[in-house]
């Protein structure tokens, strides 16, 4: 059987996604990472393992600790990271436009 | 089709630029961003308050897909018609902070013009988190998809 992890299958579980949001921004450490979920902190691992293994996350060895950051290039493939707000821009724009040309028509 | 909004946002950089050309004269373009009506539509907000002036404010509404109420609100430094805007704009009661926003309007041709949207944040955490928003809600809304699909093949 292959046990290669799913990207998708990764991102359909919430708290997946949570940590996926919380480590966007800046690299985190599991502890850190952990200390935001209520949940047992060998669950987070977990979550953490099926993450990397899919390669949404990359691990980074800092001394003792091992801190986590986002693989910018995979979340690629799963959707462009500012794709979506570059989107809802758009979309708020061609709206924008098409009403001013309604609005212009109309004089 | 044509991608005409563009976002540039460097790494490591506390601002982003949003640039987009519009087939519209200038001044209906501006028009847009002064005529509360006009701002509710596009923006699908409620507009509380527009004081389209130096020294002004504004308040909007909206309500998510649950009904919960959100409100945004800034200052109005600098208006010059048909120019600029300059102003601040924030999202009350979310950790995401207050925003300076140039705006800037251009004539390009009689009948076309481009709107340039400087966009600067207190830090570049904030604004990477501000970027993640669509992003977040998007693979939210495509896991809710896989679900309702899974469901149905699943009866």
């Amino acid at each position: 059987m292959n046990l290669r992890r799913d990207v998708f299958q990764a991102i359909a579980d919430p708290t997946r996604r949570a940590i996926l949001i919380l480590v966007a921004s800046q690299s985190m450490t599991a502890g850190a990472i952990a200390s935001n979920f209520d949940t047992a902190r060998p669950t987070v691992s977990k979550h953490l393992q099926i993450l990397t293994e899919c390669e949404l996350l990359e691990q980074e060895q800092n001394g003792r600790e091992i801190s986590y950051h986002i693989n910018a290039k995979k979340m690629k493939e799963v959707a462009d990271f500012i794709e979506p707000f570059r989107n809802m821009w758009d979309d708020r724009f061609n709206k924008l436009e098409s009403i001013m040309k309604t609005y212009q028509d109309k004089k | 089709m044509e991608r005409k909004t563009k976002i540039n946002a460097e790494d490591d950089k506390q601002e982003l630029v949003i640039t987009r050309e519009f087939d519209l004269p200038v001044d209906l373009l501006f028009k847009a961003y002064v005529e509360p009506e006009i701002v509710e539509q596009w923006m699908g907000t409620k507009v509380l308050k527009l004081e389209s002036k130096n020294h002004g404010s504004y308040q909007y509404e909206t309500t998510d897909p649950k009904g919960n109420k959100h409100l945004f609100n800034g200052v109005i430094h600098e208006f010059f018609p048909n120019q600029k805007i300059t102003r601040t704009f924030e999202m009350e009661n979310t950790p995401f902070g207050v925003q300076l926003e140039f705006l800037s309007f251009e004539k390009l041709t009689n009948n076309t013009s481009k709107l340039t949207m400087h966009v600067l944040y207190k830090s570049v955490a904030l604004r990477n988190q501000i970027l993640a928003l669509p992003f977040a809600q998007g693979i939210n809304m495509a896991h809710n998809r896989i679900q309702d699909i899974l469901s149905k093949h699943q009866k």
